[in-house]
């Protein structure tokens, strides 16, 4: 069994406030490290077996359509075995 | 006059949608998301609310409602469709208006009575306003900043394809302070503000939401 991981961030250029929220918070917790925050979210999807081609060309047509929003958002996907 | 108003898993504002139809003269007709039976409406509008529970993203699986493969086969053709609020949402992920709504620059979920003027009364919906009339009605969404990329910007200030604009301030950072935009058609509308929610003033800060729905009746028979 592999699971195809399927990571969707909002692009650079939109204003990400969950993201400012969370690097403004981490401040307050004594954690000064953080630069910028951005915020995505994570798919993992099971399949049987090693995923085929196909199966991976589908994941993306999903990505492109349901996953993600393209006008503000970019997707990657990835395998893990 | 037959208006159409969807009800999915999650709409809110659906019965007031449907309120406002009748008090502005027209007949309301129930549609539902999992059929795909516009039942012979003449324009039809999606609510508020919070359709599938906003999963994923505001409208993104509402997207895929029967109903809505038949609306937008339908607003390709002309046939008239306002969205308000989560609607709106709905119309940006079916791709019938360009750009996004996203969560607000404050994070803050903002419910409160909102000034907009009005800069386009050429679409079905809006063809009752004065150019630029100020009118106030209630915004009521955690999700309602509209972004777009520079080049869609530039698209819709130049054809005019504003609808509302926040007037006073802009609550939620949404670009160039749009509250609503318009298709290149003109036909297909999304409002973030409820006009549905200013139709009396018994409930409502304002009857200035009212003129949504009289405008789409005088659209149709003029037809």
């Amino acid at each position: 069994m592999a699971t195809i991981i399927v990571e969707v961030m909002l692009k650079p250029e939109i204003l990400d406030p969950q993201g400012q929220a969370v690097a403004s918070a981490l401040p307050r917790l004594g954690f000064t490290f953080a630069k910028s925050v951005r915020q995505g979210k994570r798919f993992e999807i099971e399949v049987d077996g090693e995923p085929t081609h196909a199966q991976l060309a589908e994941v993306e047509q999903a990505a492109e359509k349901l996953l993600s929003n393209p006008v503000i958002e970019t997707y990657v996907v990835k395998v893990q075995s | 006059m037959r208006i159409g108003v969807v009800t999915f898993p999650g709409s809110l504002d659906d019965s007031s949608a449907l309120r406002a139809i009748r008090l502005a003269g027209g007949d309301p007709v129930s549609l539902f998301h999992a059929s795909d039976d516009l039942k012979e409406v003449q324009a039809v509008v999606l609510p508020g609310g919070f359709s599938y529970g906003d999963y994923l993203r505001c409208g993104a699986i509402s997207r895929f409602a029967p109903i809505m493969e038949s609306i937008i086969v339908a607003a390709d053709h002309g046939f008239p469709v306002l969205g308000i609020c989560n609607g709106f949402q709905i119309l940006t992920e079916s791709h019938l208006l360009p750009g996004a709504l996203i969560r607000n620059q404050d994070l803050h979920f903002i419910c409160t009575d909102q000034a907009v003027t009005v800069e386009n009364t050429q679409t079905p919906w809006t063809n009752g306003y004065e150019q630029g009339q100020r009118i106030v009605i209630p915004i009521k969404n955690g999700e309602g900043s509209f972004q777009a990329s520079a080049d869609t910007l530039k698209e819709l200030e130049d054809e005019g394809r504003i609808v509302l604009r926040y007037a006073d301030k802009n609550p939620n950072g949404s670009q160039n302070n749009i509250a609503g935009i318009t298709n290149a058609r003109g036909n297909v509308v999304g409002v973030m503000p409820h006009p549905e929610q200013a139709i009396e003033n018994l409930t409502g800060p304002s009857e200035d939401g009212l003129t949504f729905f009289t405008s789409i009746l005088h659209s149709l028979v003029g037809r």
